[in-house]
């Protein structure tokens, strides 16, 4: 099974070739042939784990190559996919969390005319992702991370007819060039350090490499990472994106595609280890984005707005606990995992509160929704008790370990790191209480006209298997430390240092600070009546309430100097290159105008030019001959 | 008599034959003109051949004779065809060649 592993590729990339080729021939089963690839895709992906399962902890990563893809002088380089614990364990949430959404997506998008191009777009980005994941170079990879970027860039866009909604595509795909262009740097460092850009080249090389070499390399690759996970500086895209239909929130900007600079980061975990102060600058960037999307979401009155910065801040947990070195490692791909559950649930979950509500997303024009959508009321608020971390849900198990991890260390980092990671869950615990409450608790806000409905099972069953999930997977896969063994093979085992605190004293303050961050959501949001504009507040909300002027600073800081730039290069090719090509040009045209008055068309006038020519060419014939 | 004598001649005869290129209008006067002027070239080249004690000169004055004769060919057929496309042999009416 593990040398079929291609066919998790080949399937949904066929399928989305054949939606896009068939046109509206396939209107009709379009969207289930989307189904089937993913699912199979899923099946594949189980067939694939159980029977690794069945292996030695050693023998666990199976390569399989599949081609020569490049063959030059210098560079040897054949397409391989690396099946292992961390690739598959990517496999599976990809997949499972697809399929769902998939499934979810075929209610959700039922009155699109173009549902068809939606799934076939859908099962590009599972394929893209599929080969991200799975590849066995940075170069394979690089290729999968540019077709998860297509797939955003096109679903962020899906409804282009709208000016905003293609800017914000547009946007997102400017931002994620930007963080291209550090996995491109990366890919040339690996390739002059090291002659080579598969994993197992890199990773061997990285044991002799001079540490400045490893910083260069691990910067490089941080700044891809920030790209695709939103996180600072590059965060600004993630919050526009959710311009897309909401399962690709859902899939793409929260589950899956967000999450692979994590995965990056954790891959590439041999260059860290030679790169401390890469890995710092990692831990550094994690923490600032999680208090960052923390902030903007407090501020949020858009459903879909508010869960991007917590994606946003969750993403930074996972990058702070893969900037902690091999004892986070593993917390960090295991929050990514129960985030895909409980996100992606919250984000169908708001999906089907907008199906109801005629595609509202403010959530000041919601309210006492538990009554009309029990189903989506309940599965929501087990994904809200996952992210508060409250025991015994998924994210107690996923995010309390990080929030642990942080205090470990010397010096000033475990303070910092840890109480950033202990601030940030109280302030997670605020902003999704809030978000929580006023979509689903207190008075009814609704707009004149409003009759929100549930929606349909088909909606619905994906929402109840991801709480389900949201609720055990954390306790399932925590219970005997299963999912760390599991992940071994590639994290290494890592000896937990203690924490400078002691742990059921971090365990305490991390849920006391949740509990007064979701108390204080109910005072402000769920018990007192919700205004239904914002109010007038204080600066700090303002800044929040604008993505902390993300926009205003990358204009003054990026956007202006580079106009400024670019038309300065502009004038100088004009003036001073332009110049010069045309300014010899028209001097040859000028000297040919002026000299084209001898050309009288008058034989004897030739004839006397002949002869005074010859008569001056004999004279300084004569002159030279003496 | 002298051998310097024909070069002078010569020259005597080159300036009225360039003359009568530069001034005269009527295309058959000029082409004499330049006839006059390729024969005091060849009077030039059997004078120095004379002067030189040498045969050289006097065969390229076989050349040039030769060169003359096919040039008037070429010379005078264009002047028939001017003539007969313009009912005129004056020098100054074609200026199609004015740039």
């Amino acid at each position: 099974m593990l040398d079929l592993t291609w066919l998790l590729i080949a399937v949904p990339l066929a399928s989305a070739f054949v939606l896009l080729l068939a046109g509206k021939r396939s209107n009709g089963w379009g969207h289930w042939l989307g189904v089937a690839a993913s699912g199979t895709a899923f099946v594949v992906g189980l067939l694939a784990f159980l029977q690794m399962l069945g292996l030695d902890s050693h023998d666990r990563a199976h390569s399989v190559h599949l081609f020569e893809w490049i063959n030059t002088g210098e560079l040897n380089l054949s397409a391989g996919l690396l099946v292992d614990p961390l690739s598959l364990t990517f496999v599976l949430l990809v997949t499972f969390v697809g399929t769902l959404i998939h499934i979810y997506a075929v209610g959700y998008m039922e009155h699109d005319p173009d549902r068809r191009r939606f799934f076939a777009y859908l099962n590009l980005f599972i394929a893209a992702m599929l080969v991200l994941v799975l590849a066995d170079s940075y170069l394979l990879l690089f290729v999968g991370w540019e077709g998860v970027g297509l797939a955003s860039y096109l679903l962020i866009g899906f409804w282009n007819y709208r000016n905003d909604y293609a800017t914000a595509a547009n946007k997102a795909f400017v931002v994620n060039r930007i963080g291209d262009l550090g996995l491109i740097f990366a890919l040339g460092l690996m390739f002059t350090a090291f002659g080579g850009v598969d994993f197992a080249t890199v990773f061997a090389g990285a044991e002799s490499a001079s540490t400045a070499t490893l910083t260069g390399i691990g910067l490089a690759l941080l700044l891809a990472a920030c790209g695709k996970s939103a996180q600072f500086p590059l965060q600004s895209w993630l919050g526009d994106a959710m311009a897309g239909p909401t399962p690709v929130s859902a899939l793409i900007h929260a589950a899956t595609m967000v999450t692979a600079g994590v995965y990056l980061i954790v891959r590439s975990a041999a260059v860290f280890e030679g790169a401390p102060n890469a890995q710092l600058v990692v831990a550094i960037v994690g923490a600032v984005t999680l208090l960052f999307g923390a902030i903007v979401g407090m501020a949020k009155d858009d459903i879909k707005k508010a869960l991007a910065a917590s994606t946003m801040s969750q993403i930074g947990y996972m990058m702070l606990a893969a900037g902690l070195g091999p004892i986070g490692y593993a917390f960090a791909i295991f929050h990514l995992v129960t985030h895909g559950f409980f996100k992606a649930g919250m984000f169908l979950g708001a999906g089907s509160v907008m199906h109801g509500m005629k595609d509202q997303v403010d959530m000041r024009r919601f309210g006492a929704l538990r009554t009309a959508m029990v189903v989506t009321w309940v599965t929501f608020g087990l994904g809200w008790l996952a992210i508060l971390g409250v025991p015994p849900f998924a994210g107690f198990f996923s995010k309390d370990k990080i929030i642990e991890a942080a205090f470990v260390g010397h010096g000033w980092q475990p303070w910092v790191f840890g109480l950033t990671a202990l601030i940030g869950a109280g302030l997670t615990a605020f902003y999704m209480s809030r978000l929580f409450f006023m979509t689903f608790h207190g008075e009814a806000r609704w707009e004149d006209g409003q009759h929100p409905h549930e929606s349909p099972a088909i909606m619905t069953v994906p929402m109840i298997v991801l709480a389900v999930g949201s609720a055990f997977l954390g306790l399932i896969l925590a219970t005997g430390d299963r999912f760390y063994t599991w992940l071994e093979p590639v994290t290494g085992h890592a000896e937990h240092g203690d924490p400078v605190l002691p742990i059921p004293v971090i365990m305490a303050t991390t849920l006391v600070l949740v509990a007064i961050g979701a108390g204080f959501a109910w005072l402000k949001y769920g018990r007192a009546d919700v205004p239904l504009t914002a109010p007038a507040a204080s600066l700090g909300t303002i800044a929040a309430r604008n993505d902390l002027f993300q926009d205003s600073v990358n204009r003054a800081v990026f956007e202006r100097p580079g106009t400024h730039l670019t038309r300065t290069l502009v004038y100088a090719d004009a003036a001073v290159i332009d110049g010069a090509v045309n300014g010899t040009g028209g001097g040859v045209a000028k000297t040919g105008e002026a000299v084209r008055g001898l050309q009288t068309g008058k034989s004897r006038s030739y004839a006397l030019l002949m002869l005074v020519g010859t008569l001056v060419v004999a004279f300084f014939a004569m002159l030279g001959g003496k | 008599m002298s051998p310097v004598a024909f070069v002078y001649l010569a020259c005597v005869l080159f300036a009225i034959g360039s003359a009568a290129v530069l001034l005269r209008r009527n295309a058959i006067v000029a082409f004499m003109g330049v006839e006059l002027m390729l024969n005091a070239a060849n009077l030039a080249f059997v004078g120095f051949s004379r002067l030189h004690g040498s045969v050289d000169g006097q065969v390229m004055a076989f050349f040039v004779m030769v060169v003359a004769a096919a040039e008037v060919v070429v010379g005078l057929a264009i002047i028939v065809a001017i003539f007969r496309a313009r009912q005129t042999v004056s020098l100054d009416e074609p200026s199609e060649l004015k740039g």
